[in-house]
């Protein structure tokens, strides 16, 4: 084949397997039909509707709110301190401290949520939500540190002492100068933990009790017992939401530069 | 320490960690005084420079500014102002803000902070700009802005770093010019950081030349270009054919010769910049290796008992062919006594 041929077509593939999906989950979720299916059986907006009707969905959804929100705010709290230290000062094990950090990337989710199950929930009695709340912030953790670590470095320290000798103290240097030029990193840094953390199945499948559920698994469990296109239309909304964020992000942020 | 000292560095140790970069400095700057730093790339003056600024802490002895001993007191409360190299203007502020913003940590009322800013923005002649961001200046306004923003805090001294080198050379005379302009002006205490021997000539009262963490030789810019006092300085201002000198007698090439003339006790070398050098008459002989032209005056390279002797001579006398036998001296009158030779 002529790479005249070969290369768009490549990119056809990728692209269709990329975003193919969406478009028959958007295709299923308007379903008339009663069941789960592609291509979709008539037309309706019966299916959209009911997913707010679905009391479980409401209370898994302001669940995964409130760990996204709460938990990527937690991992900044700590990221932003770290990456600072990280990125001004030579520490002695600093670069130890950057892998530790970034472990949670590597771990398998299904490993973390085992875990923290089997060695800290179910021997200490833990809180899940608490346990919960915890294990999002340090997934989301490496993130906030590497996306607030690249803005920190294309930062330069000597505005730090500019400040400084301009009569400003060492933290509010940092709060004048450094946090105002490194913001758009944070907020990226925000978007990045929020959908990670929204979208996070393996570790919450382990840490789940009752009335304690994130959207996705509790998608996967009414999926078990209800087969009907509701969890496509839920789907479609969220991937909506993820791409409305995503868009103003890159608008005001230009957040591709981040990631 | 004489009582015109206005800003005095007293045994002052530098330290990052366990190396030493400053040892036991000792210096005194009078008030409105536009003072040098001068030193190749690694000799101290950077850090000494940013212990007077109370970024760098010293590990030993004492800085006193305008009576008061300041090795302690935080940067923050220095009035000392820096014009950092980089410039280091805030990227997120106007002109203006950037400006203002020391101003407006003292608490100055707002119209005290307008007015201030106003009128040290048209002192650096950026009045215009002052709605801009610093990204959208060139590197030459960036650094009127930098400069702008440490004058409106009235510093008891002002620290440049490397103040002309990342500006073209028109932008120079340029700043050279202003600088020189502003410490008139104000009369501030000023201070430059420089490694380019031609910068700290046009521009300072007072030159301390540093190496390997001490003074090597101070002086006015007449004395460092003409009378340099060490092997190093004399080779850092120009003078090509440096010896050393041993019980009164020349050390070169094939053994101590004698000199005309007769020398301190304490000179421990001799320096001759090539245009001192006699060409065709004198006592020593040489062949002629290479010459090279450069407009005004023609640079030969002479092959001699005592060693490589760069000599020049007006370009409007004859060339010299290579290969050619020369007589020549080193007039002992005419060149630099160093004192130290190592």
């Amino acid at each position: 084949m002529k790479p005249r041929v070969f290369t768009p077509l490549v990119l056809f593939l990728v692209i269709g397997f990329l975003i193919g999906p969406f478009f028959i989950i958007v295709a299923a979720s308007l379903s008339g039909g009663e069941t789960l299916a592609f291509p979709p059986q008539g037309f309706s907006l019966q299916w959209v509707a009911k997913v707010f009707t679905v009391e479980s969905f409401r209370e898994s959804f302001a669940i995964s709110m409130l760990l996204a929100i709460g938990g990527t705010a937690a991992a900044l709290v700590l990221g932003v301190p770290a990456s600072y230290a990280l990125s001004r000062y030579k520490l002695p094990f600093g670069e130890t401290v950057r892998t530790i950090v970034s472990l949670p990337i590597i771990v398998p989710g299904i490993i973390v949520g085992l875990a923290l199950l089997r060695y800290i929930v179910v021997p200490f009695g833990f809180n899940i939500t608490l346990v919960l709340f915890l294990a999002h912030t340090a997934l989301v953790l490496p993130y906030a540190v590497r996306v607030v670590s690249a803005s920190l470095n294309n930062l330069r320290s000597d505005i730090e002492e500019a400040a400084v000798l301009l009569g400003s103290s060492r933290a509010g240097a940092f709060f004048r100068v450094v946090m105002p030029n490194i913001r758009s990193g944070i907020l990226a840094a925000f978007i990045l933990g929020f959908v990670t953390s929204f979208n996070q199945v393996p570790v919450s499948l382990f840490l789940s009790g009752p009335g304690v559920r994130t959207l996705p698994i509790d998608m996967l469990s009414y999926m078990e017992i209800t087969y009907d296109p509701s969890v496509a239309a839920l789907s479609a909304l969220l991937a909506f939401m993820s791409i409305g964020i995503v868009f103003l992000a890159e608008r005001f942020l230009g957040f591709s530069r981040y990631v | 320490m004489s009582d015109a000292a206005f800003l005095s560095l007293e045994k002052l140790t530098l330290a990052y960690g366990d190396t030493v970069a400053v040892k036991d400095l000792d210096l005194s700057i009078r008030k409105g005084e536009l003072v040098a730093f001068l030193g190749p790339s690694g000799c101290g003056k950077t850090t000494t420079m940013r212990s007077i600024a109370g970024l760098l802490s010293p590990a030993s002895g004492a800085i006193r500014l305008d009576g008061a001993d300041i090795t302690r007191v935080s940067a923050n409360k220095r009035s000392v102002g820096l014009v950092f190299q980089s410039y280091a203007l805030f990227p997120h502020l106007t002109v203006f803000e950037n400006v203002a913003f020391g101003l407006r940590l003292k608490k100055l009322p707002a119209n005290e902070i307008e007015s201030k800013v106003t009128t040290g923005l048209k002192s650096v002649g950026l009045s215009k700009f002052s709605a801009r961001k610093p990204g959208e200046l060139s590197g030459g306004q960036q650094q009127r802005v930098a400069l702008a923003r440490s004058m409106v805090m009235e510093p008891k001294v002002l620290l440049l770093d490397e103040p002309l080198s990342n500006l073209d050379a028109r932008l120079r005379l340029e700043m050279r010019t202003e600088l020189q302009r502003v410490q008139k002006e104000t009369g501030v205490t000023m201070i430059f950081v420089t490694h380019d021997q031609g910068e700290a000539l046009s521009l300072a009262d007072r030159i301390v030349v540093m190496l390997n963490g001490a003074i090597e030789q101070i002086g006015t810019p007449e004395d460092i270009y003409n009378r340099p006092t060490s092997r190093f300085v004399a080779d850092f201002v120009g003078f090509e054919n440096i010896f050393a000198v041993e019980g009164g007698k020349l050390k070169a090439g094939n053994g101590p010769l004698e000199l005309s003339g007769s020398l301190p006790p304490d000179t421990a070398g001799l320096a001759w910049r090539p245009r001192m050098v006699t060409l065709g008459s004198g006592p020593f002989q040489g062949t002629v290796r290479g010459a090279s032209f450069s407009g005004s005056t023609r640079e030969y390279l002479l092959d001699t008992p005592l060693g490589a002797i760069k000599a020049e001579e007006d370009a409007a006398l004859a060339a010299r062919e290579t290969g050619t036998a020369i007589a020549f001296d080193l007039p002992v009158d005419k060149a630099a006594r160093l004192k130290k030779f190592g």
